[in-house]
Order: C-alpha cells, then sequence, then structure tokens
C-alpha cells in the first residue's frame, strides 16, 4: 500500500455558519449539481493491508473505510449456522466524523444500520458456500457528510469482491430526497436536514432487485415510486465507479492489452481466493 | 429470525406449500388481519396508555410525559422518545439484557413514523426556552409474541398519545412548577404502519410468529390519514423488484384505513 494518507483533505469548503438554502428552483442545488446528479463519488480497493479485502470511499464529504475478514471461523461457535455462512455488519462512527463530537459507543442508530446494511448486502453474497464461517464487515465512517448508510454498503460491497468472496451480484446504494416537493438524488447533509424526505435505497443492477429501502418524511405513493426509480438510476451509476474500482485495483483497465480472443474479465468473480481450501 | 434453521426449513416448506394453495395455515387470507383489539388508558400511573391484542400477540404501551433539557439545536421544543422492550415472558428465545437489533428495529421504525408525520406539536411541550421541555416516552412493552409487532405496536403507539394528558407548568421567574392540571396531548396526526411479508412468491400481511420465521423479506409502510408515506422500511434477507414494491405498497394501502379505524377506536 502507498504511504501517502488515505484521507485526502477535499477542497470543498463547509458553508460558515447555517447552511445556504438549496435554490432548487432554476434545478440547481447549493452546490451546483443538477437533481439527478451524484456528488463526486471515488471509491478505491485494497486499501487495508491485514484485511482480506477493503475498500475506501468518498461520497461527496463522506470518508469512509470498509474492511472484510473472512470467511473465517465463527467465534463465539453457537452463533454459526450449520447450514451457511453468517454474514454480520458493524457500522461505525468515528467520534470526530460529525460535530458535536459523538460517543464512540454504539448508539441506536449505528445498531439499525448495522442490521439494513446486512440484509442489503446478504442477498449478493454466496453465503452457503461457507457453512459455518462469518464473514465480518466492519465500517468506519472517518467523516460523515449525509448519506452514510449508501456509502458505507458501496464500500462494502466493493470490499467484499476484494475479499475474494463469490457473489451474485455487485450492491450499489444511493439515496433520493425531497426539496420544495422536488425530487434530488443523492442528498448532501445540508439537503437531508433541510429536506422533506429522504429514501435510501440499495439495488443488486444485474438482478435487478432492491436490497434496501428506506424513507422518512412525507411522500405519496406515487411520489415514493417515481424517488424509486431515480434511485435506481443512481445505484447504476454508482455500480460503475465500483466496477472500475475493482477493475483498477486487479490491472484490467486497459482492454487493448488483452489478448482479443479471451472473454472479457469478470471483476465480480475474482478467483484469486475462491478455491484455496 | 430463527435460531434453528433445520426447523425453521421445514416450517418454510409446510408454510409454502399451503400458501401455494392460496391458504394460510390458520386458514385467514393473505391479506387479512388477525382480530384486532386495542383497549385505551388501562393503566392509572401512566399519562397514556394501550394495551393491544392482535391475534395472540399482546402489547401494553405506556406514555410517561417527563421533563427534560432540550436539544442544542432545537432549544424550543420537546423530545419525543419510542422505545421497545421485547420481554423474557413474551417468548422462549429472548432473553434478558441489552436490546437485541430486532427491538431496536421495532422500536425506530415505530419512532419514525410518529416523528416523520410531526404526530406531537413539538413546540407545545415547551416550558423554559433553552432550559426546560416537556419529554414524552412512549414505550412498546412486548408481553406475547406471536408476530407483527410493528403494526401493533404502532397502531398501539397512536392509541395511547390520543389518551395521553400532559402535566400543566406555571412559569414564574424562570422556576417551572406543576399545577397539578392535566390537559390531553394534541395528536395532529395518526400515521399507522402495516407489514407485507414475502414468502416464496406470495405476499401476505398480519405474519404469525411462524410466518415471520420463515420469510424472505418484509416491507414496512407506515400512512398518514391523506394517504401519504411516511416511513418506509425493507428488512429480511431477500431483495424486492420495483415490481413487487409497488405491489406491497398497494396491499399496505388498502389495510392501513382499517387498522387506523380500530386505532383510533371510535
Amino acid at each position: 500500500m502507498s504511504k501517502k494518507p488515505i484521507a485526502k483533505k477535499t477542497t470543498a469548503r463547509k458553508p460558515a455558519g447555517r447552511p445556504r438554502k438549496p435554490k432548487v428552483d432554476s434545478w440547481k442545488r447549493a452546490d451546483g449539481r443538477a437533481f439527478d446528479e451524484l456528488r463526486t463519488l471515488k471509491i478505491e480497493s485494497g486499501v487495508l493491508p491485514n484485511a482480506d479485502g477493503s475498500a475506501y470511499i468518498e461520497m461527496g464529504r463522506n470518508k469512509i473505510l470498509a474492511g472484510v475478514f473472512g470467511p473465517r471461523e465463527m467465534h463465539p461457535k453457537h452463533n454459526a449456522k450449520p447450514n451457511e455462512a453468517v454474514l454480520r455488519c458493524r457500522y461505525h462512527m468515528a467520534p470526530f466524523s460529525v460535530d458535536p463530537r459523538r460517543s464512540p459507543a454504539p448508539s441506536r442508530r449505528d445498531q439499525e444500520i448495522s442490521m439494513v446494511m446486512r440484509s442489503a448486502l446478504e442477498p449478493a453474497v454466496f453465503l452457503e458456500r461457507y457453512p459455518r464461517a462469518s464473514i465480518d464487515v466492519y465500517i468506519e465512517v472517518l467523516e460523515a457528510d449525509g448519506g452514510t448508510r449508501c456509502a458505507s454498503i458501496n464500500a462494502a460491497a466493493v470490499a467484499l469482491v476484494d475479499a475474494g468472496i463469490p457473489m451474485r451480484d455487485l450492491v450499489a446504494a444511493c439515496a433520493v430526497g425531497k426539496i420544495e416537493d422536488k425530487l434530488i438524488l443523492d442528498l448532501g447533509d445540508y439537503e437531508d436536514k433541510k429536506g422533506q424526505s429522504d429514501m435510501p435505497v440499495a439495488y443488486m443492477p444485474k438482478l435487478g432487485k432492491v436490497t434496501l429501502l428506506q424513507m422518512d418524511g412525507e411522500m405519496t405513493p406515487e411520489e415514493a415510486e417515481s424517488a424509486l426509480n431515480l434511485a435506481i438510476e443512481g445505484c447504476k451509476k454508482v455500480y460503475e465507479v465500483q466496477r472500475e474500482a475493482l477493475k483498477k485495483k486487479y490491472g484490467i483497465d486497459q482492454p487493448q492489452d488483452k489478448p482479443q480472443d479471451l472473454p472479457p474479465a469478470e471483476p465480480e468473480e475474482e478467483p484469486k481466493k475462491e478455491e484455496e481450501s | 429470525m430463527s435460531k434453528n434453521n433445520i426447523v425453521s426449513h421445514l416450517k418454510q416448506k409446510k408454510i409454502s406449500e399451503v400458501l401455494s394453495t392460496g391458504k394460510r395455515m390458520d386458514g385467514r387470507a393473505f391479506g387479512e388481519f388477525r382480530e384486532l383489539t386495542i383497549k385505551r388508558n388501562v393503566l392509572y400511573k401512566s399519562e397514556g396508555s394501550a394495551e393491544v391484542w392482535l391475534g395472540k400477540t399482546h402489547i401494553m404501551v405506556g406514555v410517561k410525559v417527563g421533563t427534560g433539557t432540550p436539544f442544542e439545536d432545537t432549544p424550543n421544543e420537546g423530545v419525543l422518545m419510542t422505545n421497545a422492550e421485547f420481554t423474557p415472558i413474551a417468548n422462549a428465545a429472548w432473553e434478558p439484557g441489552p436490546p437485541k437489533e430486532d427491538s431496536i428495529e421495532l422500536a425506530r421504525v415505530v419512532d419514525r413514523g410518529l416523528r416523520s408525520a410531526e404526530v406531537l406539536n413539538t413546540s407545545e411541550l415547551n416550558i423554559i426556552s433553552g432550559k426546560l421541555v416537556n419529554i414524552v416516552f412512549v414505550d412498546l412493552y412486548v408481553l406475547n409474541y406471536d408476530g407483527n409487532l410493528i403494526d401493533a405496536c404502532s397502531a398501539g403507539a397512536i392509541a395511547a398519545l390520543m389518551g395521553a394528558k400532559k402535566p400543566v407548568y406555571n412559569v414564574v421567574e424562570k422556576e417551572a412548577k406543576p399545577t397539578g392540571e392535566k390537559v390531553p396531548l394534541t395528536v395532529r396526526k395518526k400515521p399507522v404502519a402495516i407489514s407485507v411479508i414475502k414468502i416464496g412468491d406470495n405476499f401476505i400481511l398480519d405474519p404469525t410468529a411462524d410466518e415471520e420465521d420463515v420469510m424472505d423479506a418484509r416491507l414496512t409502510i407506515t400512512f398518514e390519514e391523506n394517504g401519504g408515506i411516511c416511513t418506509i422500511q425493507k428488512s429480511g434477507s431477500d431483495g424486492l423488484t420495483v415490481d413487487e414494491i409497488k405491489k406491497c405498497i398497494n396491499m399496505a394501502q388498502e389495510k392501513a384505513p382499517q387498522i387506523r379505524a380500530k386505532a383510533i377506536g371510535d
């Protein structure tokens, strides 16, 4: 791993005092994005030397590390399942990730997010291949900027692939919110707090399945449906960035170097460790 | 979630078999609820309460109104807090100890329903700005577990809040003294949560404990009176397609007014 610090200071400066009111009339938001535009998204895989798989994500000003350990022996053993592996997720925010400082002890919110993350990722993993084992996904939020659960899922999915765990699909996530009766994609922190509602969605693009769906705020059923569709469009964009991150790690970002007669490599099924046992 | 996977597999097979014939283990239709009974103000010492029976699921909801300091960013607003307790008497698999994720999810989903619908007028709970506000605690106490806790608790919470009263304070020279008088809390909206369970290709409402044990996914949708959605929560280990989600929302939307009528209890 390179010696450069993982988290680079982003150039975007925090707005002074109260956040500016998002201008949605012109379909531009406080940070100049269009309604269906994601924040800057950067994913890097294989950043933690000691983890079996890892990823670092910057989604806007969110800075999140995901580490995957396993499949490994379950501890304590009585938590193991005789027919499949158990996916365990722990979402944790650093005390300095938000203002004011938060206690490092897990809150109710953290535990709920850990749970919804697990159910968002579980459908993508071939758990039945590893009976009695555990696969541990640890998330550390270094800096929070709204939509941390979605960013965490994006990083965790890449980290799972990086760990060589066989998967049905990647899981991509992003949120849709409603501000002044308009739907917008990928809420930033200021939009999250000011908005009328917030709907985080995780989606498996190849299988076409929604694996995380939450909503808070007020929406009509029709709005909920179009919000869901907008979120899925966002997830597809995130999916491309996830794929790029994996291709980069495994040096398959220059297809012209490959012999033409070979089928293109599938980044989702990284075979390095799969058949180790 | 089941602790014992082997039994769960057998159960799953049986339940799916019965579902594929268009029926359920207890003979109900897919969209049919068990009998829901809600009794309001059953406790003397709490400011509001409701006892809920949904089939064999039995829940006591208690509302206590206390005082405390407001949050820094909302100095003039009172606080609503929802907590769920899985008592060990309710289920053989539940043990005493810190709350597990299921009970946290239950509390959070009910809490988010009440908050995002802005059920209580939080500025009405202000006593001394920046110093003292009313804190309304909604405690969901599960006495017997037979599935569908979220729906039962959300209906119970609304029923309990509608019958709840808060003490009146007299503020003299920045000192608040209770007058001994109590006035009803204003309940502005009545959101109810409806959960749709997916087992195989079938979607059912109001699952029993067995059905919940073998479910693939659950989608809980909270509706306001005007048909608006205020909370969605998906859980369970399978994904849902967009069409399936639409189907769940329609099923839940149809049922919500009936459950609300029971909670309001005319």
